[in-house]
């Protein structure tokens, strides 16, 4: 699929995120730190404490990042360069937002319910099928996958209202 | 020689008939993570490893080694069909192998690949007999001391020999190391990092931040690029088969250099990527059809695919007697043997022989089976690329998620694999490298309960570490590593002015 439209913007740049990214990582390993300092970084009368060895991997991490930050900052001061398009964030979004969705449903309805919402949405928003095509693979992989988990392996999945009522 | 003797009776356990349908339902699974995009080598067989707790370790482990081998094999299909490496180490057989494709030899140059694919693994797999016994017979002498070393100079060498800035290695790395760390230690029993929550308590399991990182991340990634697959079609008969196998033999050194230049790479952590890279670059400068390469040239094909697969099995080699994986999948297999309580290196050999032997036997059969397997079911697999992306990316995340949960039956997991999966999508955006952020929270806690047995032995006197040559070698060459790229740019710079000097004093006529 070719993109020639007009919305190529870049909706952030390559060093934006980067700036973003070494902050990310400069936040965690101040938190390594300091999560280290609290249970104990040195050496207790038995060797090295708790502490002792992701302190360190949170200094080395806090001195690459503070490094990519200030490349970031001050080399790339005249880059450019997209991180990502407006349309290709669009493509990203359509696929990110229903996933999110739907993790969050396998919480309230299981996993087997939500897949099959899932799918049946995905294939009509994004795909413009029509209810004859969606209808048997939204039901048939859920319903494979049923049976493959909870009959076959015995591996027990997230199940919600409907399964209960149904017995299991 | 013993090996062989061990080898055989490796075979014997592979006579169990369960054993060889595993290997097929393996193999075939295998191809079908290959094909898919969001479902690579390491992500597929984390995904799959829960399953399989329920067998016995060694049917367990000969089933993932063939949905390993599957997946080598399957990104061939996706490459030559589709132009799409459906793993990193096919991108280089996209460069001939889609040009073949595009001029209606897609047979010939699939066939070339499965062929090369065999021919790299097969030079691997008798490498692997041969040596494993040797070397895990020399880790034996390896103390904590030893031990932590060569971890180091894994770690070390991504940052020397990465392509990506060194800041941006050591970040990655770091973070893996802290997510590692997060949980209950070991040794003193004391909270890590897990801020009062009992979610946290259980720590990042490597296979949530596989799946994530590669999985989601990947079909995050290839959504930007639209929805469409478009492929050619493929059709391989046996008249095919057999006119490709008469042209082959006249690449045997492209092959052969591939399946050196692979087996050295799987064994240092370069794993199959590079390996496949680096083979193509050579069989480029070193043909005689060097020029055309890039338009279709069969030897193009030969020479990424030997390497990517003799790579991707030799990564194994490590990974068996030292407990150091080669590549991301290997350390994913290597998590599900600590999982099942086997543990990887010198005592594996001596204390599982079963195991170990049965493994290796099945990698040579899982090798024969899956070139059949491929070239059988090759328009079976490319035919199910057809199916629209609007479907397939729906099940996959669906089969992602439930990858993620069977790990621990958390539903936290789940939303901890989306996490990972938008780290993964920058990561790879932007040029952090993800194979040393999955080696570090796999061998995270090993390498440092190796550090710490080592400092209780000597006290805290860090000079263990240059106690023997032995230990003193292996980390003088992993500082080399990690400083390698301060070296090599202050080369750079000596040599740049040294060829300014010398312009400079050439008098002008």
């Amino acid at each position: 699929m070719e993109h020639e439209t007009q919305s190529s913007e870049p909706v952030v740049t390559n060093r934006t995120m980067e700036i973003v990214a070494a902050l990310f990582f400069a936040t965690v390993a101040v938190i390594v730190m300091a999560d280290s300092l609290r249970v104990g970084a040195g050496w207790a009368p038995d060797g090295p404490r708790a502490g002792y060895f992701p302190f360190y991997v949170g200094l080395v991490m806090l001195v690459s990042s503070l490094s990519t930050l200030g490349i970031a900052v001050f080399r790339r001061a005249g880059d450019k360069s997209t991180f990502v398009e407006r349309d290709q964030f669009a493509l990203v979004m359509q696929v990110f937002v229903p996933s999110m969705v739907f993790v969050v449903a396998v919480g309230f309805i299981g996993i087997y319910v939500a897949a099959m919402l899932f799918i049946a949405f995905f294939m009509h928003w994004v795909g413009k099928y029509p209810l004859r095509t969606i209808l048997p693979v939204a039901v048939l992989v859920p319903a494979a996958l049923f049976v493959a988990f909870e009959i076959w392996f015995l591996v027990p999945l997230p199940k919600g209202p409907l399964e209960a009522m149904l017995g299991y | 020689m013993e090996a062989l003797a061990s080898l055989i009776q490796g075979f014997g356990v592979l006579a169990d008939p369960m054993n060889i349908v595993y290997m097929f339902v393996g193999i075939t699974l295998g191809v079908l993570i290959g094909v898919l995009p969001g479902l690579g080598g390491a992500n597929g067989v984390a995904i799959l490893l829960p399953l399989t707790f329920s067998m016995s370790p060694t049917s367990a482990i000969i089933m993932l080694s063939c949905i390993y081998w599957g997946a080598l094999f399957g990104g061939a299909i996706t490459s030559v069909l589709f132009n799409i490496p459906g793993e990193p180490w096919s991108v280089a057989t996209t460069f001939d192998g889609h040009p073949m494709a595009q001029k209606g030899r897609a047979g010939e140059a699939l066939t070339a690949a499965f062929t090369s694919s065999f021919f790299g693994a097969f030079v691997a797999v008798v490498l692997i007999t041969f040596l494993a016994p040797l070397i895990a017979r020399f880790a034996l002498r390896f103390g904590p001391a030893e031990f932590f070393a060569v971890q180091m100079l894994t770690f070390c060498s991504f940052v020397g020999m990465g392509s990506e800035s060194p800041f941006k290695v050591l970040c990655a790395m770091m973070f893996g190391f802290a997510l590692a760390a997060v949980g209950i230690d070991t040794v003193t029993g004391e909270l890590r990092m897990t801020f009062g929550s009992v979610e946290l308590l259980r720590g990042f399991d490597f296979l949530i931040a596989v799946i994530g990182l590669f999985g989601i991340g990947e079909i995050l990634l290839t959504m930007e690029e639209g929805l469409a697959f478009r492929g050619k079609s493929a059709k391989i008969s046996a008249t095919v088969v057999w006119n490709t196998w008469k042209q082959l033999p006249r690449y045997w050194i492209t092959a052969i250099r591939g399946s050196i230049v692979g087996c050295w790479m799987g064994i240092t952590p370069g794993g199959a990527t590079p390996a496949s890279f680096m083979s193509y670059g050579l069989a480029k400068r070193f043909s005689r059809d060097g020029q055309k390469f890039g338009t279709g040239q069969m030897e193009g094909v030969v020479a990424p695919e030997t390497a990517a697969h003799a790579a991707g099995t030799s990564a194994l080699l490590p990974m068996l007697t030292l407990g150091i994986p080669g590549s991301p999948t290997a350390a994913v297999l290597l998590g599900g043997l600590l999982i099942w309580g086997l543990q990887p290196g010198p005592l594996l050999f001596v204390e599982q022989k079963e195991f170990v032997w049965g493994l290796i036997a099945s990698m040579y059969i899982g090798n024969i089976a899956g070139l059949i397997v491929v070239l059988t079911t090759v328009p079976l697999f490319a035919s199910i690329l057809r199916i629209p992306f609007s479907i397939i990316a729906p099940i996959i995340i669906v089969v992602c998620a439930v990858g993620a949960y069977t790990v621990h039956n958390a539903f936290f997991d789940i939303v901890m694999m989306m996490f990972f999966g938008v780290l993964g999508y920058v990561f790879k955006k932007l040029h952090y490298p993800l194979a040393p952020l999955v080696l570090a929270l796999v061998l995270g806690d090993m390498a440092e309960s190796s550090f710490r047995q080592a400092m209780l032995v000597s006290q805290g006197d860090l000079a263990i570490f240059w106690s023997n040559p032995l230990v003193g070698g292996i980390i003088s060459l992993a500082l080399v590593m990690l400083f390698w790229p301060v070296l090599a740019l202050f080369l750079r710079k000596r040599q740049a002015r040294r060829v300014e000097s010398t312009e400079a004093a050439i008098p002008a006529k």
